[in-house]
């Protein structure tokens, strides 16, 4: 684990300091992403002998890397996966060195997973694209990009793969850089690196390697180990959702929350969203005592100057740096069920701790994410059949929330940018959101949010409306609100 | 005085997802409990929901459920420290199963476990009507874990369907549910093993004296030291017990947690006995040879 003669007190200390890095891989079926991520635990040497034994026992029965280990087989983890020889859910996995503690979430290649890819890249700062040289950039790497550029994951790394089987040819590698800058270019992505690697022999993993004399960069995993994330959360706009109101006594009432996004300070100003009331932060309370200040992602309890009633679901914010506020708005969508899109559905729209029910009001195109083109019914390219989203589309809605909603656009802060949509009959989460703004009242269609229950469109004999109405006023009176048309 | 870049560290980061995890299931369930299982992750879980509702106390019991073949050590550490930090404890057990004198060395680590562990627990879900229970797994403990969510589905016979996960995006839990289904939720998910003794150590969380070395009486049984806690042993091994300086990596049922020779008796040295070790850490625990796969057949049916 460590090089230098430390004592395991000085091992500890050290450790202690260490930051997180949360990354992403994505790559096709066989560019050797298992193989990868194998080499970067196993060369970390944070696999244990015993599991390695059992590895072995593994690769004589099943394995397809020939002579060598089988990295991949470490990371298969369910039953039906290893007989399928491929990964098909996220998966977890956590190794450290010297400098950096690793949370990677593994993702699947396949067409239909694009769903997976993008549940384990939502936390990641960071995302490897793996290519195989033989091949270079083809539809799935540009899928995979446009996904981790949607997700707002700044840092990417282009791992060219297989460099072993082109002879490492510095031509290839140059070519397949070219290709993908030129695709990367309008996704705005900040930071990216390529690095030509063999996951296999361990070329340019860990150790630089003595067969790409003309490659000048970081091995990935110095690149890994070095890259600055501290700055990429938004710490400029005060962000805080209420989660939990502490009331342990009639002395103390707090509000516990995550900071979501910018710095907090004892004494500060803040406003309550929203009723709009304004008071000043008298205590940041943690379980150690109290602090001066809070930022992105710590939990903490904040008690207030003044006794305002703010629930679960609201949120505490600086008064000059206040968020948009309003019940329409427009949002990238990403649909996750197998279920297709019912536009007639009223959703629970899930944003920061707030919870409402919300309807698609309109689709205003989807994305082919092999080519990045909008298709719509104006262009032609949908018809109102095919617009309702299915599995693994991507597009624009607009949506209508029965609650006001306090957001930001995702782009300049995720954890207020951010939903997710929950089926109201099977409870899945069936997708997910990024908010690309606020949509003004002339352009909502149907401005009250609520579920609609057309009367006359489902064929009810007007016999039974009076009984309807009953039914309704009684649910609206428990809280359950839904428009009657006749 | 203004800083320009707001570092945490990684047990920092790790503490305030579990906190936010936490107060997410007190905020969003009618009645969830934690379950208990004097292990070193529930301590450091234990602890954690101490933290999320400071100065307040959290608002669900600690459950713990007996399989009547626990150290008596872990017992009398159980009651200490839910008396001494005022937690509401829940100490159930399959009675029924116990009566009709079910137990490891009659039954087999199989049965044994079913009944005494999967079953009680269930029936105890049950009993009370938890709508969501933590659990102190860590997903770097085992491979089928490691692609459960955080917050983990359960339909009304408690069961988990890999292949059927709901998507888990940013920290926006989706925590509905009808009656009679329930929710498992994992606030360690992200921690490793060496996170739980760096945090341990950090914050002086008491942990069972077991996971110290000291010297103790055993027995071998099929390769795996076992400490006779109580007079349950079979007579065929009782003439076998020998003394040896031993610690626990894990604890479980006295007759299925093997222990490891060692001289490990401080943090410190635990760490650094894991660091060079050649097992993983659940390989002293019997019940993991049963078969390939075992744990996720075990989850899939209602186990942790």
């Amino acid at each position: 684990m460590t090089t230098e003669n430390l004592s395991i007190q000085e091992f500890l200390d050290r450790d202690e300091q260490k930051n997180l890095l949360r990354l992403l891989t994505a790559g096709s079926v066989d560019d050797g992403k298992s193989t990868l991520i194998g080499r970067l635990l196993f060369d970390s040497k944070k696999i244990y002998e015993d599991q390695l034994d059992a590895l072995r026992r593994d690769s004589q029965r099943m394995g397809n890397a020939g002579g060598h280990l089988d990295y991949a087989l470490i990371l298969d983890g369910l039953k039906a996966e290893r007989e399928q020889g491929i990964t098909i859910d996220v998966d977890y996995r956590y190794f450290s060195t010297n400098r950096r503690k690793f949370i990677i979430a593994d993702t699947p290649g396949h067409d239909q997973y694009t769903r997976n890819m993008i549940t384990g890249g939502s936390t990641a700062s960071l995302a490897i694209i793996l290519v195989d040289a033989r091949t270079g950039v083809i539809t799935q790497t540009r899928r995979h990009s446009y996904i981790v550029s949607l997700l707002g994951i700044r840092h990417v790394v282009l791992a060219v793969n297989k460099m072993d089987l082109v002879d490492f040819s510095q031509d290839v590698f140059q070519r397949i850089v070219d290709d993908y800058r030129a695709f990367l270019q309008p996704l705005g992505i900040p930071d990216l690196l390529c690095v030509p690697i063999s996951a296999l022999d361990g070329d340019n993993v860990v150790e630089k390697s003595p067969r790409t004399p003309w490659y000048e960069g970081p091995s990935l995993l110095e690149h890994l180990e070095n890259v600055r994330i501290e700055n990429d959360p938004n710490l400029t706009d005060f962000r805080y959702p209420v989660q939990y109101v502490l009331r342990p006594d009639l002395d103390f009432r707090g509000f516990c929350g995550k900071v979501a996004s910018g710095i907090v300070r004892q004494g500060d100003e803040v406003v309550a969203l929203p009723s709009g009331k304004r008071t000043h932060v008298r205590r940041i309370v943690t379980y150690e005592g109290d602090i001066d200040e809070a930022f992105p992602p710590m939990s903490v309890t904040l008690t207030l100057e003044d006794e305002i009633d703010v629930s679960r679901g609201e949120m505490l914010v600086h008064p000059d740096r206040l968020p948009q506020r309003g019940r329409n708005i427009e949002a990238m969508l990403v649909w996750m069920d197998e279920e297709p899109m019912d536009t007639g559905k009223s959703f629970f729209l899930k944003q920061t701790t707030n919870t409402s029910r919300t309807r698609i009001d309109s689709i205003r195109y989807k994305v082919d994410i092999n080519t990045m083109e909008q298709l719509s019914v104006e262009n032609g390219r949908l018809t109102p059949d095919t617009l309702p989203f299915t599995l693994n589309q991507i597009g624009k809605v607009t949506l209508t929330s029965s609650k006001e909603l306090f957001f930001d656009p995702y782009a300049m802060n995720q954890a207020t940018g951010a939903f997710i949509l929950i089926d109201p009959i099977s409870h899945t989460t069936c997708a997910v959101g990024m908010i690309t703004g606020s949509v003004s009242d002339q352009e909502v269609r149907r401005a009250s949010g609520l579920p609609v229950i057309d009367l006359s469109r489902l064929g009810i004999d007007a016999s039974h409306h009076e009984a309807i109405r009953t039914v309704v006023k009684e649910l609206a009176r428990q809280g359950i609100a839904v428009e009657l048309r006749d | 005085m203004m800083k320009t870049s707001y570092p945490l560290s990684h047990l920092k980061e790790l503490e305030a997802e579990s906190i936010h995890i936490i107060r997410e299931v007190a905020a969003e369930f009618e009645n969830p409990v934690m379950l208990y299982s004097i292990g070193k992750d529930s301590s450091v879980m234990v602890r954690l929901a101490e933290k999320a509702f400071a100065p307040g106390k959290a608002p669900f019991p600690l459950m713990h459920i007996d399989s009547k073949w626990k150290f008596k050590e872990m017992i009398q550490f159980r009651d200490d420290y839910a008396r001494r930090h005022g937690w509401r404890l829940i100490v159930e057990s399959n009675q029924e199963a116990f009566r009709t004198g079910v137990g490891p060395f009659t039954h087999g680590s199989k049965v044994h476990t079913d009944l005494m562990k999967t079953q009680a627990l269930l029936q105890s879900l049950d009993k009370y009507r938890f709508d969501a229970a933590f659990g102190g797994a860590r997903r770097d403990e085992e491979k089928s874990r490691a692609k459960e969510r955080i917050f983990s589905f359960r339909n009304e016979f408690h069961q988990w369907d890999p292949k059927h996960q709901r998507p888990e995006l940013w920290d926006l839990y989706n925590t509905r549910i009808r009656k009679g289904e329930s929710i498992r939720v994992f606030p360690l998910s992200n921690w490793t093993e060496l996170d739980i003794w760096q945090y341990i150590r950090l914050e002086q969380i008491p942990i069972v004296p077991l996971y110290f070395a000291k010297r103790r009486p055993v027995v071998n049984i099929d390769g795996q030291l076992i400490l006779p806690d109580d007079d349950r042993l079979p007579e065929q091994y009782r003439d076998k017990i020998e003394y040896r300086n031993i610690r626990f990596r894990t604890l479980g049922c006295w007759p299925l947690t093997g222990a490891i020779e060692s001289e490990a008796d401080t943090i410190e040295k635990i760490v650094e006995e894991m660091m060079t070790t050649t097992r993983s850490e659940r390989t002293t625990r019997v019940i993991d040879f049963d078969q390939e796969a075992s744990m996720e057949e075990k989850k899939r049916e209602g186990y942790f």
